[in-house]
C-alpha cells in the first residue's frame, strides 16, 4: 500500500487551463494530420479547420504556465541552465517538465507554421514569407512536416499526464495511466470540437460522420483508461480517496460525458452508416450536436479538474 | 569537493525545547507563520514548510488506556528536517536545475534560478519544502550552506541542548549512530532503529534520524514508500504510446470506411442544399 507524506504544489487553475487547451490543441492538430494524410480529397475542408483552431487553441498555454510561476519573468530558465559554472540548455529527459517545455515550443513553431499554410491556402494571407511557407509544404516535406508536429501534439496533449504520475503526491503516482487518459481525453474532445467547427466551412460537412465515428472510438478508449486508472489506485490503496465526496460524483459526470458520443448523437454518420436512420434522422442528430459538444467539452474539463484537484485537497 | 556532512537526529534524546526551530529562524531571518493553535499538543508549528526548516513534531502515544509509572512511552518527540537524500526527488524532477548538491555533499535550492513552477514540492516525499509568497519561490533547510562555507556547524545542532543533533562529517556521524543505537538495544530498548543511515531510503540521507518507532509513525515513507518519482517515466510513457498507437488506428479506421462516405454523400444529397446535418 502506498503511503504520502507529501505537501501540495498547488497546481490549480492556471495549470487546469493549461492541461484543457494543450490536450485540444495536440488532438486538434493530430487529427489535422490524420484527415490530411489519410482522408479522402473532401477531408481537406475539415483539415484545414482542424490546423486553423490548433495554433490559437495553442497560444493560451504557455501564457498560462508563466503566469502560474512564481517568477513569471524566469519563464526562460526553463529552458536555458543559469546556474553559475553551468550554461548551456536546461534538458533532463527524466523530467516531463523539463521535456514538455521544449515539445511545447517545438509543437508551437509547427502549429504556427501550419496555421500560415492554411491561411496562405485559403488566400487570407498574402505576405511573401506565408507563400514561401505554403510553397515549402506542397510536396512530400509538408507530409513530414505535419507528421512531425503531430507527433509533437501527442505528447503535448499527454505528457501533462506523465508529469502528474512523475511525482510522489497520492493519486497522480498511484496510477501509470494519467498520460494515456489524458490523450484518450484530448483526442475525444477536439473531435467533439471539430465536428461542430467543420460545418462553419464549406465541404466540412462530408467529414461529420468520420469525425463522429473517431470520437466513437476515442471515447471507448477514455473509458478504458478510466477504468484502468481506477483499478491502479485500488492496487496502491488510494482508490478511497479519489472517489471521497465530492469527486467520485464527478467522476461518474466525466462517465456520463461519455455517453452521448457513445450512443451515436456524435452526428448523422452513426444512423447512416449503420443503415437505420432517413434524412430526418440524420438532420435531427445534427441539431443534437451542440448540447454533445459542450457535453464532451465539459467532460474533457472536468477529468482534469478531478484528477488535479482530488489529490491536493 | 569539501568532505560530505550530515545531520544524526537522535529522537531517543529529543526534549521538544523547539530550540533548533528557533535558531533556524534567527540565523536564517525566518519571520514564521502567523501564530497559530493547533490544539494538539505542544506543537504549534504543524509542518516543515518556506518559514519552517526544522520542526519539533510531538507524536502523542499516550496510551488510551490507564498505565502504571514508567510504562507508558507518552510523546516521540522528532525534530524534522530535509533528509538531504543522496537520490533526491526534488533535485530529479526541477526543470531548472535551480536544486544542485553542494560541495558539502548537501541538496540546496539556488533562489536565483528557481522560478517558482513547485515541481519540487510535488516531488518531496517528505513534505519538506514550501513556496514562499514574499521570494515567490521554493525554501527549504540549506543545511546552513552560509555557516558551513565560514566553517561554522548549522545552527540548529549548535543550540540543540541535548545533542539529539549532531553534525559532522557523515562517516563520523554514521558510526556514532551504530554505536548510539547498539547501546539502546542493549539496554533493551528494541524498538530503536536508524532511519536513512544505510541507502535503503533514497540512496541514504545526509540527514538521517534513530526513531523510537517505525518510519510511518513519525510520517516518513518506509522503505517500500521510499521511491523516486522517476519511476512512473518508463510506465507512463509507455501507456502513453499504447494509447497514442490505439487513438492513430481509430483515426485510420474512421478514415478508410470507404462505404460509409459514399453513404453519407448519399445523404447529404437527400437533405438537398439546404439539409443540415
Amino acid at each position: 500500500m502506498a503511503e504520502h507524506f507529501v505537501a501540495s504544489p498547488h497546481w490549480e487553475w492556471y495549470i487546469l487551463g493549461y492541461f484543457f487547451l494543450g490536450g485540444l490543441s495536440g488532438g486538434m492538430y493530430t487529427l489535422a494530420t490524420m484527415l490530411r494524410l489519410w482522408g479522402s480529397p473532401r477531408d481537406e475542408a475539415a483539415a484545414r479547420t482542424a490546423f486553423l483552431a490548433a495554433f490559437p487553441l495553442l497560444l493560451l498555454c504557455p501564457i498560462l504556465l508563466t503566469i502560474d510561476l512564481g517568477r513569471p519573468l524566469r519563464f526562460w530558465h526553463m529552458l536555458i541552465d543559469t546556474t553559475p559554472g553551468h550554461g548551456g540548455l536546461a534538458f533532463k529527459y527524466w523530467s516531463p517538465m523539463s521535456v514538455g517545455s521544449w515539445a511545447l515550443l517545438l509543437y508551437g513553431a509547427f502549429a504556427l507554421v501550419s496555421f500560415i499554410e492554411v491561411r496562405t491556402l485559403d488566400g487570407r494571407m498574402r505576405a511573401p514569407l506565408a507563400r514561401a511557407i505554403a510553397h515549402a509544404l506542397a510536396g512530400g516535406a509538408g507530409r513530414v512536416v505535419i507528421g512531425v508536429g503531430a507527433l509533437l501534439g501527442l505528447y503535448v496533449a499527454s505528457y501533462t499526464g506523465v508529469l502528474l504520475s512523475v511525482s510522489n503526491q497520492p493519486i497522480w503516482s498511484d496510477t501509470w495511466a494519467l498520460g494515456g487518459l489524458f490523450l484518450a481525453s484530448g483526442l475525444s474532445g477536439s473531435a467533439a470540437l471539430l465536428a461542430w467547427l467543420a460545418r462553419y466551412r464549406p465541404e466540412g460537412e462530408a467529414t461529420e460522420w468520420r469525425l463522429a465515428q473517431m470520437e466513437r472510438y476515442f471515447a471507448i478508449l477514455e473509458l478504458l483508461l478510466i477504468a484502468l486508472v481506477l483499478a491502479n489506485l485500488a492496487g496502491a490503496g488510494t482508490l478511497t480517496r479519489a472517489l471521497a465526496k465530492p469527486w467520485g460524483v464527478l467522476w461518474a459526470l466525466v462517465v456520463a460525458s461519455l455517453v452521448p458520443p457513445l450512443v451515436g448523437m456524435g452526428g448523422p454518420a452513426i444512423q447512416v452508416a449503420s443503415g437505420t436512420g432517413s434524412a430526418a434522422v440524420a438532420r435531427a442528430a445534427g441539431a443534437s450536436r451542440t448540447p454533445m459538444l459542450a457535453s464532451v467539452l465539459l467532460g474533457v474539463l472536468l477529468m482534469r479538474f478531478v484528477v488535479i484537484f482530488s489529490a491536493q485537497f | 569537493m569539501a568532505e560530505a556532512v550530515g545531520f544524526f537526529t537522535d529522537t531517543s534524546v529529543c526534549i521538544g525545547c523547539k530550540a533548533c526551530e528557533v535558531a533556524c529562524k534567527e540565523w536564517n531571518q525566518l519571520k514564521g507563520n502567523k501564530p497559530a493553535f493547533l490544539a494538539d499538543s505542544f506543537d504549534n508549528t504543524g509542518k516543515l514548510d518556506e518559514e519552517n526548516w526544522r520542526h519539533v513534531a510531538f507524536i502523542d502515544k499516550v496510551p488510551d488506556a490507564p498505565t502504571t509509572t514508567g510504562n507508558g512511552a507518552a510523546w516521540l518527540m522528532f525534530s524534522d528536517v530535509c533528509k538531504h537524500c543522496k537520490h533526491a526527488s526534488c533535485m530529479e524532477v526541477c526543470p531548472t536545475n535551480a536544486i544542485i548538491r553542494t560541495e558539502f555533499d548537501t541538496v540546496f535550492i539556488q533562489q536565483d534560478v528557481c522560478n517558482g513552477c513547485r515541481d519540487c514540492i510535488a516531488a518531496c516525499p517528505f513534505g519538506v519544502i514550501g513556496f514562499s509568497e514574499q521570494t515567490a519561490t521554493v525554501h527549504k533547510c540549506t543545511f546552513c550552506y552560509d555557516r558551513l562555507q565560514s566553517g561554522l556547524m548549522p545552527a540548529c545542532a549548535k543550540v540543540c541542548p541535548t545533542q539529539a543533533i549532531q553534525f559532522g562529517p557523515l562517516s563520523e556521524l554514521q558510526k556514532k549512530a551504530d554505536a548510539r543505537l547498539a547501546t539502546l538495544q542493549a539496554q533493551g530498548t528494541t524498538q530503536a532503529r536508524l532511519y536513512g543511515r544505510d541507502d535503503k531510503v533514497y540512496g541514504g540521507l545526509n540527514a538521517f534520524f534513530l526513531l523510537m518507532d517505525k518510519p510511518e509513525a513519525y510520517g516518513l515513507p518506509n522503505e517500500a514508500n521510499a521511491v523516486l518519482p522517476r519511476r512512473n517515466n518508463r510506465t507512463g510513457y509507455l501507456g502513453v504510446l499504447m494509447t497514442a498507437a490505439l487513438g492513430v488506428l481509430a483515426g485510420l479506421v474512421a478514415l478508410r470506411d470507404r462505404g460509409g462516405t459514399r453513404r453519407a454523400e448519399e445523404a447529404l444529397r437527400r437533405c438537398g442544399p439546404t439539409g443540415r446535418m
